[in-house]
């Protein structure tokens, strides 16, 4: 059954590209196929972190308005053959978009993938709550800051509210992903510390990605993290956290701590 | 000359209901104003800011009359902003419009300082607290329950009376409620009690951590609550015109 996530945040520039492509690299990594979904219309860039640019000919509009079949549109990737990316448009507006239009591109992307990965465009408007309509499972990318963590708050209201799973009564599975921590930063009491975060937000933690410069050096690689260097510190947070979305159990662990501490973080539920 | 539509997007017009104080003047009208007066010098600014109806259902007036006393409450610093089951030839241009299709909600109480017996009379729809009887329970107010966070962005309004919420109220979140307001987690956003004019309602929180607190139209901001209370379970209430506090244990 293939399953639906969306990763968003509200805020923008907190990681929800880089953690969509580091995501669906990992979950197809396990052998099974994933597509990432670019809902940013406009201000595409999900190709770039791919390392996809040169090869979009189709986007997701031309899908929607009937130009394109979707296999035409959908770009391999040339590392994983199990992942495959669906661009958004970078010339038409927003509002090229429908609700109509989303459905039909969803239900196809079903019958042919395991994991559709959407990435949200910042915001709490049309673009974001059309990302998250369709999604079993929300990543919400949070950097610890205030206002990341107050849009990341306002995002799973619109979670509750907003979604074909919420107006069938059900819940949509919500994990935090805490993104650009840094621990220097952390001690000296400049950031919100994990323990707050998870108090004010109350969702089970997925993981925490430290601010690091291989996640700008993969970037420009045109790779996304998980492929680059998947031994640097980003990486590996993001293949625990595919992990533990794919169901499995890993301890968690907070980038440059030794291990000891954080058993109580982990497994933590919403209050 | 016909005029060319070039934006053809239709406009969006929404229906939104306020509750708003009704006042029913009675007669003799010179009376009932030096009521009115002293009704608000013991709660001094209770019409500011507020939606003021004026039911003249009840009282034969002319227009003349009319217009006078909207003078008069206007000199009192009450703007109506309509009037309730007047005859149309009560009307004329300038006038507050006529208002129809009011619902009736639970009656309004008006602040009592301590030394002065209620007032009862001072309006029909105007009860003042009874200090022998539990206010909420003896008009019968409902309660609501909200079992998860409540979110940065999300209101929940209930004028019918008390809110309880298990779990947060997150910054950007808001509650306002008729009654009381009970929050069993940490409150960060803003808690309105009392909102419909109950000066007998209270805020309770496990953890005080909040922008904005009110009762009964009596607000403190985050800048005035006093820092020993952050982060403590607390007890807010109104005593005249002061929002008073006191640490849960
Ligand atoms: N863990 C990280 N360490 C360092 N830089 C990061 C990290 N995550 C994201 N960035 C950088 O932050 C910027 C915004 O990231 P992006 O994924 O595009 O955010 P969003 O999609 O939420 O707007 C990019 O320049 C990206 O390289
Ligand atoms: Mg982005």
């Amino acid at each position: 059954m293939a399953k639906v996530i969306v990763v968003t945040s509200g805020k923008g520039g907190v990681g929800k590209t880089t953690s969509t492509a580091a995501l669906g690299a990992a979950l197809a990594q396990r052998n099974e196929k994933t597509v990432v979904v670019d809902f940013d219309v406009g201000l595409r860039n999900l190709d770039l972190v791919m390392g996809a640019e040169r090869r979009v000919v189709y986007d997701i509009v031309n899908v929607i308005q009937g130009d394109a079949k979707l296999p035409q549109a959908l770009i391999r990737d040339k590392r994983l053959d199990t992942l495959f990316l669906l661009p958004a448009s970078q010339t038409r507006d927003k509002d090229s978009l429908t609700p109509e239009g989303v459905e039909k591109v969803m239900t196809e992307l079903k019958k042919h993938f395991d994991w559709i990965i959407c990435d949200s465009p910042a915001g709490i408007e049309r673009g974001a709550t059309l990302a998250m309509r369709h999604a079993d499972i929300a990543v919400i990318v949070t950097n610890p800051e205030v206002s990341s963590v107050r849009d990341s708050d306002r995002i799973i209201g619109l979670l509750d509210a907003k979604t074909e799973r919420a107006e069938r009564g059900e819940r949509v599975e919500k994990h935090l992903l805490l993104t650009r921590y840094d621990q220097a930063r952390a001690e000296r009491g400049d950031m919100l510390k994990v323990d707050d975060v998870l108090e004010i937000l109350s969702i089970p933690l997925v993981g925490i990605v430290p601010e690091s410069t291989d996640v700008l050096k993969a970037s420009n690689l045109g790779a996304p993290v998980t492929l680059a260097d998947n031994r640097s510190a980003p990486a590996l947070a993001y293949l625990d956290a595919a992990r533990r979305i794919a169901g499995e159990t890993v301890p968690m662990t907070i980038p440059g701590e030794r291990r000891g501490l954080l058993g109580k973080l982990f497994g933590r539920r919403a209050a | 000359m016909t005029k060319v539509l070039t934006d053809t997007r239709s406009i969006r017009i929404k229906g939104r209901s306020f509750l708003a104080l009704v006042l029913s003047p009675e007669p003799p009208l010179d009376a009932w104003l030096t009521r009115l007066d002293d009704l608000a010098s013991r709660s001094a600014g209770f019409f500011l800011g507020r939606p003021v109806v004026l039911d003249v259902a009840d009282l034969e007036i002319d227009r003349a009359e009319l217009k006078k006393l909207i003078d008069e409450l206007g000199k009192r610093n009450v703007r109506i902003m309509g009037i309730e089951g007047g005859r149309p030839s009560l009307f004329e241009p300038g006038m507050p419009p006529a208002m129809k299709g009011g619902r009736p909600a639970p009656d309004i109480e008006i602040p009592d300082g301590p030394s002065i017996e209620p007032v009862g009379t001072a309006s029909p729809k105007a009860t003042a607290p009874d200090v022998s009887a539990e206010p909420q329970a003896a008009r019968g107010m409902s309660s609501i329950v909200i079992r998860e966070p409540v979110r940065s962005g999300q209101s929940v309004i209930f004028p019918e009376g008390d809110v309880t919420v298990v779990g947060s109220v997150a910054s950007g979140a808001e509650i306002i409620a008729g009654g009381s307001v009970h929050v069993y987690g940490t409150l960060r956003g803003r808690a309105l009690a009392g909102s419909v004019g109950n000066a007998s309602a209270r805020i309770f929180c496990r953890r005080l951590e909040a922008e904005l607190l009110a009762i009964d139209g009596v607000y403190k901001t985050a800048e005035d609550m006093a820092p020993n209370l952050r982060g403590q379970a607390v007890q807010l209430w109104l005593e005249g015109d002061s929002i008073m506090a006191e640490r849960l244990n």
